[in-house]
């Protein structure tokens, strides 16, 4: 009897436990915002929530980077967040749609496709077209992700049809196998390139500017600190985000 | 066409040279540990030895231990080993593992079952032909296990103490059967039993501690057994000691070969009443007085006394009782080796019982002395 | 011997505690189970699983796990045997490193096996060479995936060998079998049971492979995505496609385990000492 007691109650300890674990560590006091960004706004996105907060102090930023798709589906099953910047419009729209956005979305950066090579070029890759060359190994995102469908719509215009090796889901797998030389070419963003730091050769195309992803940002309506996040979003949208998103090779919204 | 063997495994203690002639059958005695399955797994090839040599119908089985080294594995030695458990394949009929072997020599399957069928008739297991291993008793499983392993056409059968597992049923039926099929054939066979070596076997070789101490013609070892091993299978209490013109001579307790004496602080009190006292009885042979020899008489021959017996104290042994056993409508009196056979009711007047010091004595005309 | 199926109620011995957190532990994993079917848009069922992109990744995942649970039989045996019953320096070392790929993360298997098999590789450089190209094909997939379920295959079978012991190969040797004829007619008979369900475990292990596959074969419909990649894409845009694919997959395993996995079995049967059905027969020369 005292032994079932026993078992019933360590049985719900650990599920009190588990669950006290399971929220966010979002309950503090003082000001800390929030922030869920597409992957490839990493780089920009720290530089600028460190001088958020060294320019208004007492507050923290807690930055939470992943798939745009994933972060949606997270904050329509209630993460608690302030702030959401999504890598495309569609990935926004699932979050407005669900009624979870505090005000409109504003634009804030763009970002465009470019052709990513080993920094040999060992496929002597010089433009779209060479993509589609019989032995090339080109691998791209697949057509579910904002990448993906960028890439498809500069096929589209260009009437080139690629036939890859692989179609990823992340543009950081893309990347990797490019950098490794597996592949000899992928179809990345510029940011990635330029974040890459060596790895990879970038080589521009014109018909890049066929699709560009403009990327959306918003306040969240579940978020605690709605006026910092209104003044998080002014500095993203004002001149040093700007600037420090151009530095990372984002285009203008 | 012969058998032989040499070999030595040091970290088992085992040191055995063996002769076998065509049709000839070997029993193997002696007690647990002394390295009668070693042997036989030696023989088979299961085991290596350290040193030795073994031949079978002058194929080599193994050359070890200085030279060129020789070893043929076991499939290819013409030994069949037959153990305690069947060790039946389980999941084969009786006819396809009596055909195991025949199949496994290249035989077709048709062919194999043919003679498979033949086997199970010899040992008179044909009804069984199309049961699984898991539907027979020990006793049928162990005869099919003999059509088995001579179905496999060995130049040497191997068993290991192939009753030990069997009821008192089953048991003489097997031994029936193996004296049939082991006639004309050669064959060694390990048994605590002295029944099967009087059954089944021609020779008789005793091992103690890896060390053959015996080896003979069956009825002579176990009729005149020179071992304290043998004695005891053979039921005899055997004293050894020097032949003298009247009789024997016992060694010293304390001193004499051939086993240990009674527990403890007895030891040193055992043995004839008086010291030097010579043992009286019939000698088998023309004695040779100083020769080393052995005095043999059964237990049924010996009385049991509280004090020396008036008169001659000769064939006198002072004893402590070790133990009391019923044996058949008698009771067996145990003293260190020796040992007496008396009814319960005279048991019950001496008041006799574990640590009763008493004397046995017996008859000359009832110890046989020969030569060791 | 043992009649299975009829079972009485006898005393089982287990404690009451311990069946209460047997509750638990099945709650455990029968719960997002019930939730994911709790989830499933129902209606739409059955036009999300049978799209023409899931109905290509089931197949292909089918397929794969049938190739690589074979080349895990293959390679795996033979491994089993060495290590259950060979003598030689380094075996335990051995055993231990077989273990790798379960403790590996899968990702990390996949990028070993790039470093392997890639056109880089130890290995890829020279087949790149001879016109041999492994990554991004179909073989890479059954590659990922015999890496990680090989492990459930060799420690399955290793200790069914082990539990059965030898004496069963030392009688067949004395008979004049020679080792192969051995191992065809004793041992894989008699070690039957444990080879199943290790073959189980490693298609199932091979169905539900991801990381592996994906980062060493890449994502192609029809020549390397398999289902649990299609899911992960799916994810991206149609989550009710995601929900109805995982339950496919769930099902897929069920059935294939259910109706396959017994278990590790008995070991060989043991000597019977039990009395059989019919007495020992008295042959007639025992009438005197």
């Amino acid at each position: 009897m005292i032994r079932r007691a026993a078992a019933l109650l360590a049985a719900a300890a650990l599920a009190a436990g588990t669950a006290g674990c399971g929220s966010a560590g979002g309950a503090g006091e003082g000001k800390t915002l929030t922030v869920f960004a597409a992957a490839s706004l990493k780089a920009p996105f720290t530089t600028l929530a460190r001088s958020f907060e060294a320019s208004h102090p007492g507050t923290k930023v807690t930055l939470s980077f992943a798939g745009s798709s994933d972060l949606a589906t997270q904050l329509g099953q209630g993460a608690p967040a302030d702030v959401f910047a999504s890598a495309d419009p569609a990935n926004m729209a699932k979050v407005t749609g669900a009624g979870l956005a505090e005000g409109s979305p504003r634009n804030f950066a763009s970002n465009t496709l470019t052709i990513a090579v080993p920094p040999a070029n060992p496929a002597g890759i010089t433009s779209f077209a060479d993509l589609a060359r019989p032995g090339t190994r080109v691998v791209v995102c697949a057509p579910q992700v904002p990448c993906g469908a960028a890439a498809v719509a500069v096929e589209g215009k260009t009437g080139v049809r690629l036939a890859p090796v692989s179609e990823e889901s992340s543009v950081t797998d893309v990347l990797g196998k490019v950098a490794s030389g597996e592949a000899d070419a992928g179809l990345v963003y510029v940011t990635d390139v330029k974040g890459a730091a060596g790895k990879v050769k970038g080589v521009p195309f014109r018909e890049s500017a066929a699709a560009v992803n403009t990327y959306p940002i918003t306040a969240l309506r579940g978020g605690r600190n709605k006026d910092l996040a209104g003044v998080f979003l002014d500095e993203v949208t004002g001149a040093e985000g700007q600037k420090v998103l151009a530095d990372a090779g984002f285009g203008r919204p | 066409m012969t058998f032989t063997l040499d070999a030595v495994v040091a970290d088992r203690g085992l040191d055995v040279s063996l002769n076998l002639g065509a049709a000839e059958t070997v029993a193997i005695l002696g007690p647990n540990g002394a390295g009668k399955s070693t042997l036989l797994s030696v023989i088979a090839g299961l085991i290596r030895p350290d040193s030795g040599t073994a031949a079978l119908d002058g194929r080599p089985l193994f050359h070890l231990g200085g030279g060129r080294v020789v070893w043929t594995p076991p499939h290819r030695r013409g030994t069949a080993l037959l153990a305690q458990e069947a060790l039946l394949f389980p999941h084969l009929t009786a006819l396809d593992n009596v055909a195991f072997g025949p199949r496994s020599a290249g035989a077709g399957r048709a062919a194999a079952r043919d003679a498979a069928a033949r086997w199970l008739a010899e040992v008179e297991a044909t009804d069984l032909a199309g049961r699984r291993p898991g539907e027979l008793s020990g006793g049928q499983a162990q005869r099919v296990a003999v059509a088995r392993a001579l179905a496999a056409d060995p130049g040497l059968l191997l068993l290991d103490e192939p009753m030990a597992a069997l009821d008192v049923h089953a048991a003489p039926l097997l031994r029936r059967l193996l004296k049939r099929v082991l006639a004309g054939r050669r064959a060694i066979i390990v048994t605590h039993d002295v029944l099967d070596a009087y059954m089944l076997s021609d020779t008789v070789v005793v091992l103690e501690a890896g060390q053959i101490v015996e080896q003979g013609p069956t009825r002579e070892v176990l009729t005149r057994p020179r071992s304290r091993f043998a004695a005891g299978l053979a039921g005899l209490n055997l004293v050894p000691g020097t032949v003298t013109a009247a009789g024997l001579l016992p060694d010293p307790a304390d001193g004499g070969p051939g086993g240990p004496g009674a527990p403890g602080a007895q030891a040193a009190a055992d043995g004839p009443a008086a010291a030097g006292t010579e043992l009286a009885g019939r000698h088998e042979d023309t004695p040779v007085p100083g020769q080393a020899g052995v005095a043999a008489f059964p237990p049924s021959a010996v009385s049991v006394f509280p004090d020396l017996p008036h008169g001659s104290p000769r064939n006198a042994f002072a004893v402590t009782v070790t133990d009391l056993e019923p044996h058949g409508d008698q009771i067996r009196v145990r003293a260190g080796d020796l040992a007496a056979d008396i009814t319960p009711a005279a048991s019950a007047d001496l008041s006799l019982a574990p640590g009763v010091r008493a004397y046995f004595v017996v008859k000359a005309a009832a110890v046989s002395i020969y030569p060791a | 011997m043992r009649r299975p199926g009829g079972r009485r109620h006898g005393y089982s011995g287990i404690p009451r505690w311990v069946a209460a957190l047997a509750v638990v532990a099945a709650a455990f994993i029968l719960l997002p189970l019930a939730a994911v079917v709790a989830r499933v848009d129902w209606p739409n069922f059955l036009p999300l699983v049978t799209s023409d992109a899931s109905l290509t990744a089931l197949g292909l995942s089918l397929r794969t796990a049938a190739g690589s649970t074979a080349l895990c039989i293959l390679l795996g045996v033979p491994l089993a045997l060495v290590l259950a019953r060979g003598e030689f320096h380094g075996q335990r070392l051995l055993r231990s490193f077989v273990l790798l790929p379960l403790v590996l993360p899968p990702v990390v298997g996949g990028i070993a096996l790039l470093y392997t098999f890639g056109r880089q590789g130890l290995l890829g450089r020279g087949l790149e060479v001879a016109g041999i190209q492994i990554a991004f094909s179909t073989t890479a997939v059954v590659l990922a995936q015999t890496f990680v379920a090989l492990p459930f295959l060799v420690v399955s079978l290793e200790g069914a060998l082990r539990a059965g012991g030898q004496r069963y190969e030392a009688v067949a040797a004395t008979l004049g079998a020679r080792p192969g004829t051995v191992l065809r007619r004793v041992t894989l008979p008699l070690v039957l049971p444990g080879l199943a369900s290790g073959a189980v475990l490693s298609f199932a292990r091979s169905l539900g492979e991801f990381g592996a596959t994906l980062t060493f074969a890449g994502s192609l419909q029809g020549i390397t995505r398999t289902l649990p990649l299609e899911i992960y894409l799916q994810r991206e845009t149609d989550a009710d496609a995601a929900v109805a694919l995982s339950l496919l997959l769930v099902a897929v395993a069920v059935i294939v385990v259910g109706v396959s996995y017994r278990g590790p079995g008995t070991p060989p049967a043991m000597p019977s000492r039990a009395p059989s059905r019919t007495p020992d027969a008295e042959p007639a020369e025992a009438r005197r």
